[in-house]
C-alpha cells in the first residue's frame, strides 16, 4: 500500500489495522537500531521495539503530523529506552556495552578491537546525561538534524546543538585519551 | 578571524558550520589539524556496528506485536445508542399507522397527512436497512462478532413487518414485495449465530448480493423521498 506516512498514521487512528502494518514494517529497522544503540544489547533492543510500536499505536491520537511520523516515532523509543536503563540504574545494573560481534562478518582482530572499542564507549556514554545521549547517537548515528533532535527532545534546536556538542566533549574526554594508549 | 572552537569544530564535523568557519577550516592549518583530531575521534565511534536485521525483520515485528496491540471491533456510527431514537420513533409512527390502516372509519387524521408520515416512516427505515446491508456486504472475514448487526436486524425487523402490512394493504405490491425480500434478509441476519464464521458471512453476502437487494432497496428508498418531497 502506497500510503506516507501521515496518511497511514491517519488511517491507523481511525481503526485500519493495515496501515499500522504498514507504518510498523516500514520504521522497524530504524527503531531497533536506535533502541541498540541506546540499550547496548539485542534482546533489549528487541523488547523496546515492541514496547516502541505499542505507545505508539495508544498514543496515535496524539499525533498531529507537526514532525514527521518518524521523528515521533523516534522520539517514543528514545523514552522506551530511557526508561529501560533509568530501570537499570534503579536495580544496580550496569548499562551493558554495545555487541562486539554486531558486525556481519567480524574478523578476531575486529572482534577485539570492537570489544575494546565498545567497553570504552559504553563507560564513556554512562557519563552523559539522558539528553545528551540521545541527542548525540541521533546525531551521530542516525543522522538527524538539529531540528529532528530537537522535537525527539522536546527542547528549542539552540538546546539539542549544545546537547550534541555536550555530549561529544565528555566522550573525547573520556576516550581520546585511553586511545591514545590503545592505539 | 579567530580559531575555531570545540564547538564550532562539532558543528563542522556535523556539516552545520556556517560559511565563514568552514572558509576559515579550509584555510588555517591549525584548526584543520585540531578539526582533523577530532575527526579520527567520532570516525572511529562509527565503526560501532548494530546487528543487521533481515528485509522481512518490520513482518516479524509486526507479527510479535499484533497479539499485543489492543484492538477493538470497528464500531459502527450508525450502531450507537442514539441510533435507538429513530428506531423508536419510527416504530411508534408505524404503530399509529398501522391502527390507522386497520380501522376502516378512521377519522382525525387526512390522508395526505398520513401518506406522509408513512413515507418519512418507510423512508428512514430504508435507509437504515441500507446501511446495515452496505455494512455487511462489505464486511470483511475478519468481523466475526456479528452481536450488533443481529440486534439492529430484529430491530429493523418489527418495523419492516409493520411496513410491509401497510404498503400490501395501500396496494403498492412493488414496494411490499421489496419489503418482504428485506424482511427475509432481515430475519437471516437476526437468527445469524452472535460469532459468525467466515463462510456464513461469505453466503449471507452473496444472498444479499445475488437477490440485489441493497440495489432494490436504494431505488424504493430514492422514490420515497422524491415522493415525500413532492408531498
Amino acid at each position: 500500500m502506497d500510503w506516507t506516512d501521515r496518511a497511514a498514521a491517519e488511517e491507523a487512528r481511525k481503526g485500519n489495522q493495515l496501515a499500522f502494518r504498514v507504518l510498523v514494517e516500514r520504521h522497524s529497522r530504524l527503531v531497533f537500531r536506535l533502541a541498540f544503540r541506546m540499550t547496548g544489547n539485542e534482546q533489549d533492543a528487541e523488547d523496546m521495539v515492541q514496547e516502541t510500536f505499542l505507545r505508539a499505536f495508544k498514543q496515535l491520537h496524539r499525533f498531529d503530523g507537526r514532525a514527521s511520523f518518524g521523528t515521533w516515532l523516534y522520539r517514543i523509543a528514545a523514552n522506551c529506552s530511557l526508561d529501560l536503563i533509568r530501570a537499570r540504574r534503579v536495580r544496580g545494573e550496569r548499562q551493558p556495552g554495545l555487541d562486539a560481534t554486531a558486525s556481519p562478518d567480524p574478523s578476531p582482530e575486529r572482534v577485539t578491537r570492537s570489544k575494546q572499542l565498545a567497553g570504552m564507549l559504553d563507560q564513556a556514554l554512562e557519563q552523559l546525561t539522558e539528553a545528551e545521549r540521545t541527542a548525540f547517537l541521533l546525531r551521530h548515528y542516525e543522522g538527524c538534524n538539529i531540528e529532528q533532535i530537537a522535537k525527539v527532545l522536546g527542547v528549542g534546536n539552540s538546546a539539542a546543538k549544545h546537547g550534541v556538542f555536550r555530549a561529544v566533549q565528555k566522550l573525547r574526554c573520556a576516550l581520546e585519551p585511553a586511545w591514545g594508549g590503545a592505539k | 578571524m579567530n580559531h575555531l572552537s570545540d564547538e564550532e569544530l562539532t558543528q563542522a564535523y556535523y556539516g552545520d558550520e556556517e560559511p565563514e568557519s568552514g572558509r576559515h577550516l579550509t584555510e588555517c592549518a591549525e584548526c584543520h589539524a585540531a578539526f582533523q583530531h577530532l575527526k579520527t575521534t567520532l570516525d572511529e565511534l562509527l565503526s560501532e556496528t548494530v546487528p543487521e536485521r533481515g528485509s522481512d525483520y518490520g513482518a516479524e515485528v509486526w507479527n510479535r506485536l499484533l497479539p499485543r496491540l489492543p484492538l477493538e471491533k470497528p464500531r459502527r456510527v450508525w450502531l450507537r445508542w442514539w441510533t435507538a431514537v429513530p428506531v423508536l420513533a419510527s416504530l411508534l409512527a408505524v404503530a399509529f399507522l398501522a391502527g390507522r390502516f386497520t380501522q376502516p372509519k378512521a377519522v382525525g387524521i387526512a390522508p395526505q397527512a398520513r401518506q406522509r408520515i408513512l413515507l418519512i416512516t418507510l423512508g428512514d427505515h430504508l435507509d437504515r436497512s441500507e446501511i446495515l446491508l452496505a455494512e455487511l456486504v462489505n464486511a470483511g472475514p475478519e468481523a466475526t462478532d456479528f452481536g450488533e448487526e443481529r440486534s439492529s436486524a430484529r430491530d429493523l425487523l418489527d418495523e419492516n413487518r409493520l411496513l410491509r402490512q401497510a404498503s400490501a394493504r395501500m396496494g403498492d405490491a412493488s414496494r411490499a414485495a421489496v419489503l418482504d425480500e428485506l424482511e427475509r434478509a432481515l430475519l437471516d441476519i437476526a437468527h445469524s449465530p452472535s460469532q459468525i464464521s467466515a463462510p456464513e458471512l461469505e453466503s449471507l453476502q452473496r444472498r444479499i448480493e445475488n437477490e440485489g437487494l441493497l440495489f432494490k432497496v436504494r431505488i424504493i428508498s430514492s422514490n420515497i423521498h422524491h415522493k415525500g418531497q413532492q408531498l
